[in-house]
């Protein structure tokens, strides 16, 4: 069946061919191309720089998803990568040895800038050692971020990272791109920032709705989009998070479930919250079983590794190294066990979820440590199902689709006789 | 008219059919290892747990004599593996004829010699094997078809010699599928009957045996009580035969579930998922069960279930084999002994060597060096059980550990020595609590199959229908 097309999707694929577009001119345009990653981006420094910025970890979705994905990772198996590196770095790797053709057809820029503004990821350190060797002119930038294991951002941390932000990163990219550092231009990006980040953080909360009108999962990695690939902090995210919500503000006074890719979904039987990221080999299938067995996600903490936002925490034009000191810091898997469990729980008992899922990616760390006793405790401390998969971020040969299905199947027989023992004991 | 409930759970290993009363009670069960076809498999195991069923019937009708009387209750024993020794013998038949129709069409030049060969080992595993069933209670073992047959066809064709070797084997494994997927019909009664009068042969045949001190009291006034008195037995079976024979076995519902349980010819509402049904079944039996641990053919799941038998959460492996009962099956295949030989045999063992549990094949090329090393082979097989009681430790240690009461369900734990290890472990690790085995533990998820057929709680049923099923109750 034909997807539905709603006016915030063009709006969106506008805006990611348009980067696409600059990053395939950048030689010609002379702006400079900063890789970097989701997690703790510095999307508005960026921008203040006038560079473009590239990342791998959306790369190797987007491959991942054109089916792509499974000869990327060979190429780069044979160039020695083992077989349980994380498959967004083979990915990636491979599709740079295979030409760096984007997923727009285009080749991508090689870097002028490596830019690490996350450490909380060892693997994305080692990521961009490998990349180094074969862009030896790129410069690199690294900057520690503290990881939160007091469940907060001390002022001695915060002034740590801007620190490293003031003698590191703003020299460099100053180097680089010959333009100076301006700082009221980038206190206009946190602005804009802020106001998308209020958006985005509305948009998800109306999954407390019911039914839902979104799925904060399947269709929630497509709302982050704008503002994970380096289009927060400026008008054209807001734009479109404006659209997005309206148009989930429409549907929410129609009565309306979210969209899946065979259409509406007619009716909203379990409401979930999941933990780890997607499987985006099988993305499609993946999402099938749940939308096919009247699952909405109404909570995903994967939404939240380009930001945690329902906290309240902000970007702030008026302490802008500050606030992007924090924003490193504050990042989903840089939170530690308890302010995640706690921030799950949140999530489930606001949305009032039937059930927690976890998504177990065997080639991802960061987000595979801790998951199990998270999933205890949530169980514990809730009393609520929770179901628990493995499957792989784009390596095909690791998602088993019969045993995915066997065990969801299991767990949803499992909501379903929670809720009638629920419903016959509340008559 | 009296109403039953049928639970069907395909695995990947065996497929079991459970049936049971309008009380929960089962009253009977089967078993098959046909893998070919899952809609064969499910109706050969279907008929096993009639048959079986019909045997209950007849027990609960002359209950009064078997508890009084011990001539009943040995003669109920005997027949039930004469009973089966008949419908081995009908496809041993079959097996006989493919086995010729296969050989005949061989291109070997001795083609001639081969068909002798093998009339010659099929006329000797044939009275083999009627001896253990009606002198040894080969019946009550447990053993399939196949089991029971290559058994002895192998030992047969290695005494053949070498040069026959290949094409016997050739035959037997283009036979046995096909004769083992075979859906037989058999008439209860007349198997009752022809079992009646080889169990009358066998008793006049009895010699008065002395009583040597080397059995229990009891076998020698079961024995002599039979022997004296299986007339009466006869006769009052006779009586109720055809009650029980015509006895019409009504299945008001069922459900299915495991692997298969999708091929299915049931409606979708019929369908269960094996992590509710096994945590169900096993609840039914052990109400305090709080952690159910299955170890089947092809996966381990560790379930744990509230006070109500349902399932609170549960983890399985799909990953990877070793540490089910496939592992144990590849291991058996590596040493050439069958698979109800391994349990015993690595419980003799003097200690366990230490073997890798990662991969069932990696093990296996393991296993090879360690003999060429002049391991003892129980000394290995311990190790392989063990190795995979370590497998399902750390399963259950993901799904949330071991509570009071903890029961051990599925095809493996009929296998002594993975017993051994799973008491000894989960006492290491949880401390002293109630476990519970029970010998129909292979059938628990058939078991809940069929409960959750009686109480008509299958998912997406619509709620007036199962209120009107509920009042019928």
């Amino acid at each position: 069946m034909e997807a539905q097309k709603e006016k915030s999707m063009i709006l969106q694929k506008e805006m990611i061919s348009s980067l696409f577009n600059e990053l395939a001119k950048a030689k010609e345009t002379g702006k400079k191309v900063c890789y970097t990653f989701i997690p703790g981006n510095l999307s508005e420094l960026i921008r203040t720089f006038d560079m473009l910025p590239v990342y791998p970890e959306i790369n190797a979705l987007q491959s991942a998803m054109r089916k792509k994905s499974a000869s990327y990772i060979k190429e780069a198996e044979r160039n020695a990568h083992s077989e349980d590196v994380c498959t967004y770095v083979k990915c990636d790797v491979g599709m740079m040895m295979k030409g760096n053709i984007g997923p727009t057809g285009e080749k991508i820029p090689e870097p002028d800038i490596l830019l690490l503004s996350y450490t909380g990821c060892f693997t994305f350190m080692k990521w961009f050692e490998t990349l180094k060797r074969s862009y030896p002119n790129a410069e690199v930038i690294m900057i520690h971020t503290p990881y939160q294991e007091n469940a907060k951002m001390t002022p001695e941390m915060t002034e740590y990272m801007v620190r490293q932000l003031k003698l590191e990163v703003i020299p460099k990219m100053e180097k680089v791109t010959g333009i100076k550092y301006d700082e009221a231009k980038l206190k206009r990006h946190l602005e804009l920032a802020k106001e998308a980040e209020d958006w985005i953080a509305r948009i998800f909360e109306t999954t407390k709705h019911r039914p839902s009108p979104i799925d904060a999962y399947f269709a929630g990695v497509y709302y982050i989009g704008p503002i994970n690939i380096g289009f927060r902090g400026t008008q054209q995210a807001i734009d479109y998070y404006k659209e997005l919500y309206n148009e989930i503000q429409e549907r929410i006074r129609l009565g309306l479930g979210p969209i899946t890719p065979e259409g509406e979904m007619k009716e909203e039987k379990y409401r979930l919250v999941v933990e780890g990221p997607p499987n985006w080999t099988s993305f499609r299938e993946f999402w099938k079983i749940f939308y096919d067995m009247g699952a909405v996600i109404v909570a995903s903490s994967y939404t939240k590794v380009g930001g945690v936002y329902d906290l309240g925490w902000r970007h702030d034009p008026e302490r802008p190294l500050e606030s992007l000191a924090e924003y490193c810091m504050n990042c989903y898997t840089n939170l530690n066990i308890p302010q995640r469990i706690d921030l799950l729980s949140k999530c489930i008992t606001e949305f009032e979820a039937d059930g927690y899922v976890t998504n177990s990616i065997k080639s991802c760390n960061s987000f595979s440590a801790g998951q199990l006793g998270m999933m205890r405790e949530i169980e514990d401390r809730l009393e609520i199902p929770v179901g628990f998969i493995e499957s792989d971020l784009v390596d095909p040969r690791y998602f088993s689709y019969s045993n995915i299905k066997n065990r969801l199947e299991s767990f949803f027989q499992m909501l379903e006789q929670r809720k009638r023992i629920e419903s016959n004991a509340s008559v | 008219m009296n109403k039953y409930y049928l639970g069907i759970d395909l695995g990947s290993t065996t497929s079991k059919a459970v049936i049971i009363n309008e009380k929960d009670e089962i009253i009977g069960r089967g078993i098959t290892n046909t893998r070919a076809n899952y809609k064969v498999a499910a109706d050969i195991a279907r008929e096993e747990a009639i048959y079986d069923a019909r045997f209950t019937l007849l027990s609960n009708i002359i209950k009064a004599d078997m508890e009084a009387k011990p001539e009943f209750k040995k003669y109920m024993e005997d027949i039930r593996t004469v009973f089966q020794y008949r419908q081995f013998k009908r496809r041993m038949d079959m097996l006989e004829a493919k086995l010729n129709e296969t050989a005949g069409a061989f291109l070997y030049n001795n083609k001639e010699t081969i068909l002798v060969k093998l009339k010659q080992i099929i006329e000797t595993i044939r009275p083999q094997i009627r001896h253990e069933f009606i002198n040894g209670g080969l019946g009550s073992k447990n053993q399939f078809f196949r089991d029971i047959v290559s058994e002895r066809y192998n030992a047969e064709v290695t005494k053949a010699g070498r040069e026959y070797f290949e094409p016997l084997m050739l035959a037997f494994d283009k036979s046995i599928t096909p004769v083992e997927n075979e859906m037989v019909q058999y008439n209860f009664k007349e198997l009752v009957l022809e079992s009646m009068k080889i169990l009358e042969e066998k008793y006049k045949g009895l010699a008065d045996e002395q009583e040597d001190g080397s059995k229990e009291d009891w076998y020698y006034a079961e024995m002599n009580a039979v022997r004296n008195n299986y007339k009466n037995v006869e006769m009052s079976l006779r009586e109720h035969i055809e009650v029980v024979a015509d006895h019409d076995i009504h299945i008001a519902k069922m459900v299915g579930t495991g692997y298969g349980r999708a091929l299915l010819p049931f409606p979708e509402d019929c369908i269960k998922s094996e992590i509710l049904c096994h945590a169900f079944g096993a609840h039914a039996i052990f109400p305090n069960t709080r952690t159910v641990l299955d170890i089947g053919g092809q996966d381990t799941k560790a379930i744990q279930v509230d006070s109500h038998g349902l399932v609170t959460s549960f983890h399985m492996n799909d990953r990877c084999a070793a540490g089910c009962g496939r592992y144990l099956g590849y291991i058996a295949d590596e040493f050439g002994i069958s698979l109800n030989e391994l349990g015993p045999e690595a419980v003799s063992a003097k200690r366990e060597t230490t073997i890798c549990s990662t991969c069932t094949v990696f093990a296996g090329a393991e296993v090879k060096e360690l003999l060429h090393n002049g391991e003892e082979r129980a000394n290995i097989l311990a190790g392989l059980h063990k190795a995979i009681v370590q497998r399902a430790m750390s399963l259950i240690a993901r799904s949330g550990g071991v509570k009071n009461e903890f029961t051990f369900t599925g095809g493996v734990a009929r296998n002594q020595a993975v017993l051994k290890y799973v008491k000894q472990m989960v006492t290491d690790s949880y401390g002293e609590l109630t476990m519970n085995i029970h010998t129909d533990s292979i059938f628990m998820g058939a078991l809940g199959g069929a409960m959750f057929a009686r109480r008509n709680i299958s998912v997406d049923l619509p709620a007036p229908d199962a209120k009107k099923v509920k009042s019928e109750n």
